[in-house]
Formats: C-alpha cells, sequence, structure tokens
C-alpha cells in the first residue's frame, strides 16, 4: 500500500471539488428562476404575465350587448361585416364603464376614404371612389349613413341610430 | 471551478434579480383557459384586403407599438408584366395611414399584410441564448421581455423581418398574436378591426373552427416554405412574386 501514502493531497482535492459542486448547485437554484423549464427551455411564468396585459379593444359582441339598435341598422347594409371599432377605434374601457370615457366624434371624411379611396391594388370588386371627384369635399354622411351605407331614398332621416352622433 | 470572493460578488446581483421574480410568483392564469388545447394560426386571404391599415392602428394601440416599428404590417406589391421576378414592394409607414393612390403601368397590384408567422419550428426562438423567446404549448412564438437580454440573435434570426427591438425596453419585440385577447376568449385586436375579413385567427385544434373547412377547400401557401421553419400563418390567393 505504499503508493496510497500520500492520499492526504488527494483528500484535499476532493474537498475543494465538492464544494464548488455545492456552490454550483446552491447558486443555479437561487438564480434559475422557480418557473423555468415548466414547460421547455424558458420561464413559464412568461406565458400567464403576457397574458396579463389588459386588452384595449372591447371586440364587437361587448359593443353589441348594449348597442342593439346599431346592431339592427347594420345588418340592413354591407357593413355588417365591419366591427365596430374599426371605425369608433379601442374602446374597451367604454365597454367596461360606459361614462368614464366616450367615443370620439368620427370626421367621415377621413375615415370613410381609408377603406374607399380608389387604389388600383384593392381588390376590383371592392367599392372605391376617387373621393375629389365623388363628393366634391363633401362629408360622406352628408348622403351615406355609415351604419347602413347604400343610399335608400327617404331612409336616411330614420336610418340614424338613436346613439349616433351623441357626444 | 473555484467560488472567490470576486466571483461571489459578481453573481450576487444576478441572484437579486432572480429573486424579484421568484417572490412575485407566477401570476394568474386566464381560467378556463388550457394550454394544450389550441394551436393557434392565422388565415389572410390576400384577395380580400383593401390596404386601409386598420390592422397595423390597431395592432400598435392594443400592444403599445412604439412608432416607426411595426408587429404586423402591410405591403403593396406591384408585379409589372415583363418583370414578375423584380416585384416592387413599398410599405410606407407600414401601411399604418393607408397607401397613395397607385400609379400603375398595367402589371397586377395587391396588398400584402404580414406579421409574425408564429413557426412551429422557429429560428428565432432556436437562436435565443436565455431562454427568452420560445414556442409556447398552445403554438404561439412570445418574448419574455423581462428576460431577454436584447441581444439581437432573434431578430436577424427571422426570415420574415418580424422582430424588432423596442427602443424603450432595449428588448426584443414582435407580433404576440394578442396573447392576452386570445386567451380570454377575444380575436386579436387585428382581426377584430380588419373590415373585409381579410385576416382570421384560427385555432388548429378546435374542430369546430371554420379554419379547417378553407384549408380543405382552398389552396393556400406559407411564406417561405422552404425555409421550412412551420411558419402558421397561412395565405390564400397568393402570388409567387410574394416574398
Amino acid at each position: 500500500m505504499k503508493s496510497f501514502k500520500d492520499i492526504e493531497h488527494l483528500l484535499r482535492l476532493a474537498v475543494v471539488i465538492a464544494i464548488a459542486v455545492i456552490a454550483f448547485v446552491v447558486l443555479r437554484e437561487a438564480v434559475v428562476p422557480r418557473s423555468f423549464g415548466q414547460y421547455g427551455h424558458y420561464r413559464g411564468a412568461a406565458i400567464p404575465e403576457t397574458a396579463a396585459r389588459p386588452i384595449a379593444f372591447a371586440g364587437h359582441a361587448a359593443c353589441e350587448a348594449c348597442h342593439t339598435d346599431v346592431v339592427d341598422q347594420k345588418k340592413l347594409g354591407k357593413h355588417v361585416v365591419v366591427a365596430c371599432e374599426a371605425c369608433h377605434g379601442a374602446l374597451a374601457r367604454h365597454a367596461e364603464d360606459p361614462t368614464s370615457m366616450q367615443p370620439k366624434k368620427l370626421d367621415t371624411a377621413v375615415l370613410c376614404a381609408r377603406c374607399h379611396e380608389a387604389n388600383s391594388a384593392k381588390p376590383p370588386g371592392f367599392p372605391q371612389v376617387a373621393t375629389a371627384d365623388h363628393s366634391g369635399g363633401l362629408a360622406c354622411d352628408t348622403c351615406h349613413q355609415p351604419h347602413r351605407p347604400k343610399i335608400e331614398t327617404g331612409k336616411i332621416a330614420s336610418g340614424k341610430s338613436e346613439t349616433e352622433g351623441k357626444k | 471551478m473555484d467560488i472567490t470572493r470576486r466571483r461571489l460578488l459578481m453573481l450576487l446581483p444576478a441572484a437579486a434579480v432572480a429573486w424579484k421574480y421568484v417572490l412575485a410568483g407566477t401570476p394568474e392564469a386566464s381560467p378556463n383557459y388550457k394550454l394544450t388545447e389550441h394551436w393557434w394560426s392565422m388565415l389572410i386571404d390576400i384577395p380580400k384586403c383593401i390596404g386601409c391599415g386598420s390592422c397595423v392602428r390597431a395592432c400598435a394601440e392594443e400592444n403599445d407599438v412604439p412608432e416607426g416599428n411595426y408587429r404586423t404590417w402591410i405591403e403593396r406589391y406591384h408585379v409589372a408584366d415583363w418583370k414578375i421576378e423584380r416585384p416592387q414592394v413599398e410599405s410606407p409607414d407600414g401601411g399604418k395611414y393607408g397607401f397613395p393612390p397607385q400609379v400603375g403601368d398595367g402589371g397586377k397590384n395587391f396588398f400584402v399584410p404580414k406579421l409574425c408567422n408564429h413557426c412551429a419550428d422557429s429560428p428565432c426562438t432556436q437562436v435565443c441564448p436565455v431562454g427568452a423567446t420560445f414556442v409556447t404549448p398552445d403554438g404561439v412564438v412570445l418574448v419574455d421581455k423581462n428576460y431577454c437580454l436584447g441581444c439581437r440573435y432573434c431578430v436577424q434570426a427571422c426570415p420574415y423581418g418580424c422582430r424588432f427591438i423596442n427602443p424603450k425596453t432595449n428588448t426584443a419585440e414582435k407580433c404576440s398574436l394578442c396573447y392576452h385577447r386570445i386567451t380570454k376568449g377575444l380575436t386579436t385586436a387585428c382581426c377584430e378591426v380588419c373590415p373585409t375579413g381579410a385576416r382570421q385567427l384560427a385555432d388548429l385544434k378546435n374542430p369546430k373552427d371554420p379554419i379547417h373547412e378553407f384549408l380543405r377547400t382552398h389552396t393556400v401557401q406559407v411564406l417561405k416554405p422552404h425555409m421550412a421553419t412551420g411558419a402558421k400563418v397561412f395565405y390564400n390567393g397568393m402570388d409567387g412574386s410574394v416574398r
């Protein structure tokens, strides 16, 4: 057993390695977030964190719960497929508490043109006009009722919704 | 490896930052939402897109996207009859405020809305050195902004140019497929406001989703299929010139 006579220096080395391993394990436990590796090589808690963000757009179902008169108007025209917030903007705050925030009054001359200004890249079947020639600068809602845009003689005045244009 | 005093001092701040997350705990997840029951994708019907920019504006408002950066944007293609291999593509302000009238010399013109393709085998998540970006079990590619270093590897890796560095937070940012909305049963902000239905959120794991009928009856394509990224944004009616 002559060769194991000087085993002491090996023991010392083993102690140093053991301390290093323990320190590594302890530090790793402290530094790596608890949910890391829950689903994969990332922090699992990031998923609910991302999902916790508040919404800005309420969704048309929320609008339709109260504004049934507008829904009825829209059903009669082509704009039935256009969601309320496409024109009226993000209104989740209004949907939560209608008194806290009112939708802004819209400028139809700008708003309608966003979709209906003529452009050769638009699908040919889509109704488009060169607004300068079409209305001569008049606001679109002089003739068209935005919720039910097709001009039907005698129905324009009655086509206005109860909540429309109110501040 | 030896823990010297110097090394320990270097590790302590990192440990302190991590401890903050441990203390914060896991936030409350949306009730009744099961990660394994969904596999999100999007359908884009190019012949329906009118380039109005509603999606770009809604996305910016819903997700606080800084001006000049886009999580989704619209490109206008002009493909001349005699130069089909070199289409002219423009996207002024990402199409946020619409497009100027086209001065075309024939050929074909069309709009292509773009966004993160939420690839199943995404190159961006593979290059992240810290695991700050990942594909969720329900198929959405997300960025953990509390963990991102801002090293920009993922920005370079995305073959679709869908990522950018948020100048305020200096972390990578991209379309989250409105993860905070779809987990609550709402559609994404862009799909909500799209006036023509050119964009449709789809859940491939939901057998009742109309996407299945659409995929059966239409010829759809993804962007850059040769990259084999497993892109999940399906384009209907896409011209071969689209890059």
